[in-house]
């Protein structure tokens, strides 16, 4: 079994024509995803469950979280902006837009900090809440903390991203790969935004 | 750096380490990013840990067949488990406990899909590596302290953790409702975190290399069962394990930050009603069994694809319908994910949920025969060479076949209602989870130890050793099964209370007991057949078994980047057995067109 030819030192397989690096980061996507499927579905399950649930319009300023909605969303636009400068390779615009994604996610944050501070004032919390229904403010505050925890790693990731692309080392599969993270955590916060503030 | 050009400084690091510089000792046998080292680190965690937990079951072995005899040198090493000689009810909660989860993770769960997966992927889809060799190296040693801190659990006060390898709250959820649920429990669910974030970087990395890293011409339905089976596998854990990883965090907030997730109102807990309310312990389970049911797939797949990879070459005889198994593992693993409330039965379930759970199951028996037959039809009409790997592979079919008609039992509402939570599931998991994984790894050794090691172990110890783990586990959980028909229960830890089983409890447990220290026979036999072969010389060529897919083709054990200095080409699928036109019965993947004609 000795006779090889010697073409095939480098592997040429694809899945979908994807390189590993992005099927690995596709995969990920999809655990992390049904980790917040499980959240969401015990979510939906103890509100089901539930014999009252506080009234979403009493609860929040849901005018205040549609803007920290709005400036997420932005914020994926523009990561899709830098993702597409990337692959032009128009460096200037890259690093701009990652920095306005990064701004963009930190605002977001500082929002739902405020948004939480709101809350506690009004003695809502992780294990009890003035209505009574302790499954509310479980569910709440470990969702959304979750999640925040998320827009966080992603604006490390993107800030290293960004470093990266300011001494030119950035190449336009890292940015994309990202990009994707992001985008699934801005995903992931349409979900919560429905399933919490608007139901 | 372009893809391609980081993939060739890969190949380039790969053959200098290979071929130059020799690497230390630490970062060649302990921090090895080679997945050869790593599935063999793998391979010999999973059997210290199948002895730890077979020492658990020993004792378990020896509370349900002497409830009432004193045993004074067991207090000597255990003195508070012990004490007076006789075993405490709740270190008999905590051995349960940590026997089933010790079995299931750190022993099928690394000896199965985590040691044969790193070891043969890469090998048998003919990359160097896999995608991602640090991260390889980071899952095994996430997992070397899951298993010390859940070692270390029996050692806290108030012991290990009691509430059963499912951890069903509110026995898990409310620290003080046991001495296990204090800090045993935490430990457990700390343990089981580490195990998982190890899994799923061993599950990235298998799902990436397997699409993204295989030879030239290395097809996907040119795959062998194996890597089939593997990736499978791989990819429903990676599906089932982030809901189970949500249930562990809604777990952990509720021991640790007042959230009342699993926790319903009016709950007493010691004579003191718990502040908690508006959780329902139910969703643990659903949570738990949406992971637990298609875990036991993920460990069964592997050990079917390595029981078909074990019995093609010694039945001389091509796979008997590839194409059929491989769409049959995915049915499979599609159903998998939909049956697990088959475990819930008796919780009060809407009898037709229950009826849709029911069918579900009992489909899954029909992807799950035509497997069995397919097997069988491979060794019809074979020139079967009856070697040690060959007769486990053999074994492995017959527990499937036992195992899967217990599970027709327990898959239908009606008579699960009757069985569950008695000794008869006990027996039929053991047959499944414990017996075709069991049987699937030690076939799996036996084939691939002289690949592994360069040695071929001893015939005549491996078929002692075959006969006395077969035979025993049939006496130990095929009489398991006529004691839960009786109506013992499992997890009880003394059943002589109970005046119905006075006509069984004389003898059976005694039957399985002494089927179980046979078994333990049978397994020192395989301990000294290793000895013996490791302490002898290496006397394995590249292809002992005349078998036809890629790691045969390497040598033997396969030097750091697998192939020299030219990758494998495969120009054939997997089995191509009894070839009339060679001279040789088979042909192996790598053998171009034009070489088997030159030779016949």
């Amino acid at each position: 079994m000795s006779s090889h030819s010697a073409e095939a030192l480098t592997s040429d397989a694809t899945f979908l024509g994807m390189s590993w690096r992005k099927t690995m980061m596709w995969v990920f996507i999809i655990t992390d995803g049904l980790l917040f499927a499980g959240f969401l579905a015990s979510y939906g399950f103890a509100r089901a469950a539930a014999p009252e649930w506080p009234d979403a319009h009493e609860v929040f300023h849901l005018w205040f979280i549609s803007l920290m909605t709005f400036v997420l969303i932005s914020s994926s636009a523009t990561m899709a902006t830098a993702v597409a400068a990337a692959k032009r390779g128009d460096h200037a615009t890259v690093k701009k837009m990652i920095l306005a994604t990064i701004v963009g996610g930190t605002v977001f944050l500082g929002m739902q900090a405020v948004e939480w501070n709101a809350l506690f004032a009004q003695s809502v919390t992780l294990s009890s809440n003035p209505w009574g229904v302790a499954a509310f403010g479980n569910y709440f505050f470990t969702i959304t903390g979750f999640h925040g925890t998320h827009v966080l790693s992603g604006v490390i990731i993107l800030a290293v991203v960004w470093l990266k692309a300011r001494s030119g080392r950035a190449n336009a599969e890292g940015v994309e790969m990202a990009g994707l993270y992001w985008h699934f955590v801005d995903l992931v916060w349409v979900f919560v935004f429905t399933l919490f503030y608007l139901i | 750096m372009s893809e391609e050009a980081m993939a060739t400084s890969n190949e380039a690091e790969l053959l200098e380490t290979s071929e130059g510089h020799e690497l230390g000792f630490i970062r060649k046998y302990v921090f090895s990013t080679d997945h050869k080292v790593i599935g063999i680190q793998y391979w010999f965690t999973a059997g210290v840990m199948g002895l730890v937990g077979a020492l658990l079951a020993g004792l378990i072995r020896m509370q349900l067949t002497w409830p009432t005899t004193p045993f004074p040198f067991l207090e000597k090493i255990f003195p508070v488990a012990y004490a007076g000689g006789f075993m405490s009810p709740e270190f008999y909660t905590s051995l349960v406990t940590m026997h089933g989860t010790i079995m299931i993770f750190f022993f099928v769960s690394l000896g199965l899909v985590a040691g044969f997966g790193n070891y043969l992927i890469p090998l048998m889809v003919g990359a160097r590596d896999m995608a991602f060799p640090a991260l390889n190296m980071l899952s095994y040693w996430t997992v070397v302290p899951a298993i010390l801190i859940a070692g270390a659990s029996f050692f806290v006060e108030g012991g290990a953790a009691a509430s059963g390898w499912t951890a069903y709250p509110p026995l898990s959820a409310v620290p003080s409702a046991s001495p296990g649920s204090g800090t045993g429990q935490t430990l457990w669910l700390i343990s089981v975190a580490l195990f998982i974030v190890s899994f799923t970087m061993g599950g990235l990395n298998y799902v990436t290399t397997i699409f993204n890293l295989r030879a030239k011409g290395m097809s996907l339905m040119r795959m062998p069962l194996t890597i089939w089976s593997l990736l499978i596998a791989s990819i429903i854990g990676l599906l089932a394990f982030p809901p189970l990883t949500a249930a562990a965090i809604l777990l952990l907030l509720d021991r640790h930050f007042g959230t009342s997730f699993y926790l319903p109102e009016g709950l007493y807990i010691a004579g003191e009603l718990i502040p908690n309310g508006g959780g329902s312990p139910l969703l643990w389970q659903h949570l738990f069994w949406f992971l637990g049911h298609p875990e036991v797939y993920v460990l069964i797949l592997p050990a079917l694809g390595i029981t078909f990879e074990v019995l093609v070459p010694f039945a001389r005889r091509p796979a008997f319908g590839y194409r059929t198994t491989v769409w049959c593992l995915v049915a499979i693993a599609g159903l998998s994910m939909v049956v697990w409330g088959h475990h819930m039965f008796t919780s009060g379930m809407n009898p037709l949920v229950g009826e849709f759970f029911s069918i579900g199951t009992l489909l899954i028996t029909i992807p799950s025969t035509v497997i069995g037959v397919n097997m069988i039809a491979t060794l019809w009409g074979g020139k079967l060479r009856l070697t040690t790997a060959a007769m486990f592979a053999i074994g492995t079919i017959c527990f499937f076949g036992v195992g899967g008609f217990g599970g027709l039992f327990l898959g239908n509402a009606a008579a699960d209602i009757q069985l569950h939570d008695t000794a008869f599931v006990v027996g039929h998991f053991h047959f499944m989870i414990g017996g075709v994984t069991f049987l699937g790894l030690l076939a799996g050794s036996y084939y691939w130890f002289p690949k592994m090691f360069g040695r071929v172990l001893n015939e005549t110890l491996g078929k002692l050793h075959f006969w006395l783990t077969v035979v025993p586990f049939y006496g130990v959980f095929g009489t398991m099964h006529f004691y839960g028909l009786a109506g013992a229960p499992r997890r009880y830890y003394n059943l002589t209370q109970y005046g119905y089983l006075d006509s069984v409890n004389g003898w059976m447990p005694l039957v399985t007991t002494s089927f179980a220290a046979a078994m333990v026979v049978g397994q020192c036999f395989f301990l000294l057949n290793l000895t013996k072969t490791f302490l002898g010389k290496r006397n394995a060529d590249n292809n002992p078994w005349e078998a036809t897919t890629l790691e045969w083709a390497a040598a033997s054990p396969p030097p750091h980047g697998n192939w020299g200095p030219e990758a494998p080409v495969v120009h054939r699928g997997p089995y191509e057995y009894g070839n009339s036109d060679a001279d040789e019965d088979y042909v192996h993947q790598c053998v171009p067109p034009e070489r088997v004609i030159a030779l016949s």
